[in-house]
């Protein structure tokens, strides 16, 4: 078991490397680039700004220097396009933020999701089912950048209950839009997933014997049919965990909540590299750390997995 | 609480509310309107400001926050008529090629020292020094500042700039051209000065409210970047008694129509007129929707470089394309939000600049129309050669729509193919810098009050000039109306010959709309350049 997580995070280095290499080189063979703008700046002026970032060395050695840059001090490189912060600042200041209000969504989403799913299929065809089911189609076809316009119309402008954005520290009021808006579409998929693989193993042999043993309905669900039900669950939310708490650009759009989700599309569409590169540093970091700790939970779930 | 104790303290409660706003009634000291209790405006951001800092900000929302955390030597009334700032008042020498500013001696930093010439000279330095990486470090270029070229390039240092304090409230510039108009580009937040002191203690630092020092009616006193910031009045601002806003928050909200609901809610005093609303809105809000002019130029540059399409270099097809536009199905019928059809390049709301009856402007639509069918037949265009041509935008709908209409027009009057390309916004900047295209949509707004803020953009040498258009004439009277102390004979001319070689297709000027609450009074809509102060607004009881 040791060895299978030392030989994974051994893998996880040369990956990352990969990845920060392939990123940097398409991002730069995007037209355009930070400081491209309407007012194209005179030749010498652009010099300048691109001598101040580094931006004038052959691509290779920019990418040297970055790396080392991470490895030695950690240092993510200034924000071109926020001239007064750094990545460090950008990610510091808003990634607390999208864990919170992202753990948040995902507490609401699992736990409401998996129970309607489960319930939904032990109650198969029944109003539940159709009750899950319904809910399910229905937050899938309709999306956040929907949902959220419409709660603050709703809880904003016609009932006054909630402020229509912001954050304030996070506290309770400034939560509740971006956690409903968030949650929804991630709680219908987890219900959808969980009432399937829960119906397939409500159909199998061991669940067949162990009712034909009469045992009681719930012990046979609880204890013998919710693990293995579990296991396309786990695998789903694993990166479903990393993309929802580093939050969603359409959650931090419609709630300027402050959050780095807004960042992800605004600093492609800005060139901003070393915002983009933070971005594709830490969530890659996370989502390999979340399949490894996703593999190591399917070895405790399923005893036929051993590593 | 027996039930007379209670009804007492509820009398009470109740007395002390009704009394409140009687003692704190406040008259306008001008208009003598009664104030509101609370002063705080309050208005949304799209995106956080690229920088506050003066001598790095190159956005329109960094500027408004300039303004109010920093003075400059002069400052805008509401009608965009140059008032004194720092500076009392300036002198210039005959050639007007020397500029000398006398400062007030009460202009205060919020930590209390003085603010002096030496001020401005650290900051205009700053501005032009290559390390400070500034992209508005060409306004410093376009201000004629002597040895400005040589500091830019990196050949000479930052204090061989042409600018120095004579003493602590004495500021002189000299300047390599004699520019008239130079006192009004002192308004822009470039070169606002800012403190040496806490910049070299602070690093990129300086501005966080913890660290910030300015010379302004306002302090910074939070930013939470992607969401919220507050300045606050400062009472060290030498004119602190007329300031009346006690308090500006901004609020960040990237979607106009949620903007616009927030507005609603009563969240801002500020809102946005999401696209294509503003008839629905001026109808439903005819008090609190407005529009008014600005200093703005929507129009398609067409390409005569080297990599542009032979039958652009035609002047004949030049005219064709631009008389073929009927600007007022533009206006009228898609912006609706009192737009002004485009017959020149600079908008008649710039000061000194009275817009010229240029030909092609004077005629009806259907003359235009004929008139460029004729020219497009003499070019030798028609169903045996037919024209076809490529319109770039970036990608949007409301360029959509422009554009829609505008091949549609060509289509139907002139019969000739334009196909629509779009493209997303950096993509199409290296595009059209590229010159890789044939028809460019473009807009310019006026960086300072002054019809060569535009005009300088159909010279040979300017790096703005997508068309590749070049004209000795022109660029002759681009040179000697520098020197001049009316110049409008010059740009009328200008305007005439571009109307004549059609470099581009101006197609209207803009309008800035907004929704204003009721209570918000002293917005400053006369000022075309839409500089606002906030120490000018105040809020009143409606």
């Amino acid at each position: 078991m040791l060895n299978y997580v030392i030989k994974r995070v051994g893998l996880a280095i040369p990956t990352m490397l990969i990845l920060i290499v392939f990123s940097f080189l398409l991002m730069h063979s995007a037209p355009g680039g930070p400081f491209t703008s309407e007012r194209p700046l005179p030749p010498q002026v652009l010099a300048n700004i691109e001598a101040k970032y580094g931006l004038n060395q052959p691509l290779w050695r920019q990418i040297i220097n970055y790396i080392w840059g991470i490895l030695t001090e950690f240092d993510l490189g200034p924000s071109f396009r926020y001239k007064d912060r750094t990545v460090n600042d950008i990610i510091e200041q808003g990634f607390p933020i999208t864990i919170k209000y992202g753990g948040w969504a995902f507490i609401f989403a699992v736990g409401i999701g998996v129970p309607l799913g489960i319930i939904a299929a032990v109650r198969q065809n029944t109003w539940i089912d159709y009750f899950a089911v319904g809910f399910s189609i229905g937050a899938a076809v309709l999306p956040n950048f929907v949902m959220a316009p419409l709660l603050v119309i709703v809880f904003t402008l016609w009932l006054g209950w909630l402020p229509g954005g912001g954050w304030n520290g996070g506290d309770f009021q400034h939560m509740v839009m971006p956690v409903i808006a968030l949650s929804t579409s991630y709680m219908a998929s987890i219900a959808r997933i969980t009432r399937s693989s829960m119906l397939e193993v409500l159909n199998s042999n061991f669940i067949r014997t162990a009712r034909a043993k009469g045992l009681p309905e719930h012990v046979v669900i609880l204890r013998h049919a919710l693990k293995p039900a579990m296991l396309p669950m786990i695998s789903y939310l694993g990166p479903a965990f990393v993309g929802i708490i580093t939050g969603s650009f359409i959650i931090d759009l419609y709630f300027g909540t402050g959050g780095i989700g807004i960042h992800f599309v605004n600093a492609a569409l800005n060139r901003d590299y070393s915002v983009i590169m933070g971005l594709t540093v830490l969530v890659g970091s996370l989502t390999i750390a979340f399949n490894l700790i996703v593999d190591l939970i399917y070895a405790w779930i399923d005893p036929k997995i051993r590593y | 609480m027996s039930y007379f104790a209670k009804s007492l303290a509820a009398s009470f409660v109740v007395a002390s509310i009704a009394a409140a706003p009687v003692l704190a009634q406040e008259m306008h000291p001008v208009t003598g309107e009664t104030l509101a209790d609370e002063q705080t405006f309050t208005y949304s951001l799209m995106d956080d400001p690229t920088s506050l800092d003066p001598q790095i900000i190159e956005d329109v929302s960094g500027s408004a926050f300039a303004r109010d955390l920093f003075e400059g030597l002069m400052n805008q009334d509401a009608d965009g008529n140059l008032i004194p700032g720092v500076a009392t008042g300036f002198t210039t020498n005959d050639d007007k090629t020397v500029y000398t500013f006398t400062l007030r001696d009460n202009a205060m930093w919020s930590d209390g020292r003085q603010v002096t010439a030496h001020d401005f000279v650290y900051a205009w330095r700053r501005a032009a020094d290559p390390e400070t990486g500034s992209p508005y470090s060409w306004f410093m270029d376009i201000m004629s500042i002597a040895g400005v070229g040589d500091v830019l390039s990196g050949d000479a240092s930052p204090d061989t700039l042409g600018v120095r304090a004579i003493d602590d409230l004495t500021f002189e510039v000299t300047l390599t051209a004699s520019l008239p108009y130079f006192a009004s580009m002192t308004t822009h937040a470039t070169t606002f000065p800012t403190p040496s002191w806490v910049i070299e203690e602070f690093g990129i630092e300086w501005m966080r409210p913890e660290n910030f020092v300015g010379n302004g009616a306002y302090v910074l006193t939070e930013y939470i970047p992607g969401e919220t910031s507050t300045r606050e009045r400062s009472t060290s601002y030498w004119n602190n008694e007329a300031t009346i806003i006690d308090k500006v928050v901004t609020l960040n909200i990237a979607d106009e129509n949620t903007a616009h609901t927030r507005y609603l809610a009563g969240e801002l005093d500020l809102g946005t007129v999401p696209t294509g609303q503003y008839l629905r809105l001026k109808a439903e809000y005819p008090d609190e929707t407005k529009s008014y002019p600005r200093l703005c130029t929507y129009y398609y540059s067409l390409n005569m470089g080297e990599n542009g399409p032979e039958s652009l270099k035609d002047v004949r097809v030049r005219q064709a394309l631009s008389f073929a536009v009927d600007r007022s199905i533009i206006t009228e019928n898609i912006l609706q939000a009192g737009q002004i059809p485009a017959f020149t390049f600079t908008p008649g709301a710039t000061a000194g600049f009275e817009v010229p009856e240029v030909a092609f402007g004077m005629m009806s639509q259907d003359e235009r129309n004929a008139k460029a069918k004729e020219l497009l037949a003499d070019a030798g265009y028609g169903a045996d050669n037919p024209l076809e041509l490529e319109l770039l935008y970036n990608t949007s709908e409301g360029h959509k729509n422009i554009a829609t209409a505008i091949v549609q027009m060509w289509k139907e009057t002139l019969g000739i193919n334009v196909t629509l390309a779009n493209m997303e916004w950096k993509t199409f900047l290296q595009t059209k810098g590229d010159g890789n295209y044939d028809i460019g949509r473009a807009g310019w707004c006026g960086d300072y009050n002054e019809a060569s803020t535009f005009l300088d953009l159909v010279s040979t040498n300017s790096g703005y000039n997508d068309s590749k258009y070049s004209n000795a004439e022109v660029d002759a009277l681009l040179q000697s109306a520098k020197t001049m102390d009316d110049a409008s004979a010059n740009y009328t001319r200008i305007e005439e010959i571009v109307a004549t070689d059609m470099p581009l297709i101006p197609v209207y000027h803009y309008t800035g709309v907004g929704m204003f609450k009721p209570s918000l009074k002293g917005w400053p809509f006369n000022n075309v350049e839409g500089n606002w102060y906030s120490r000018d607004l105040y809020k009143i009881v409606p």
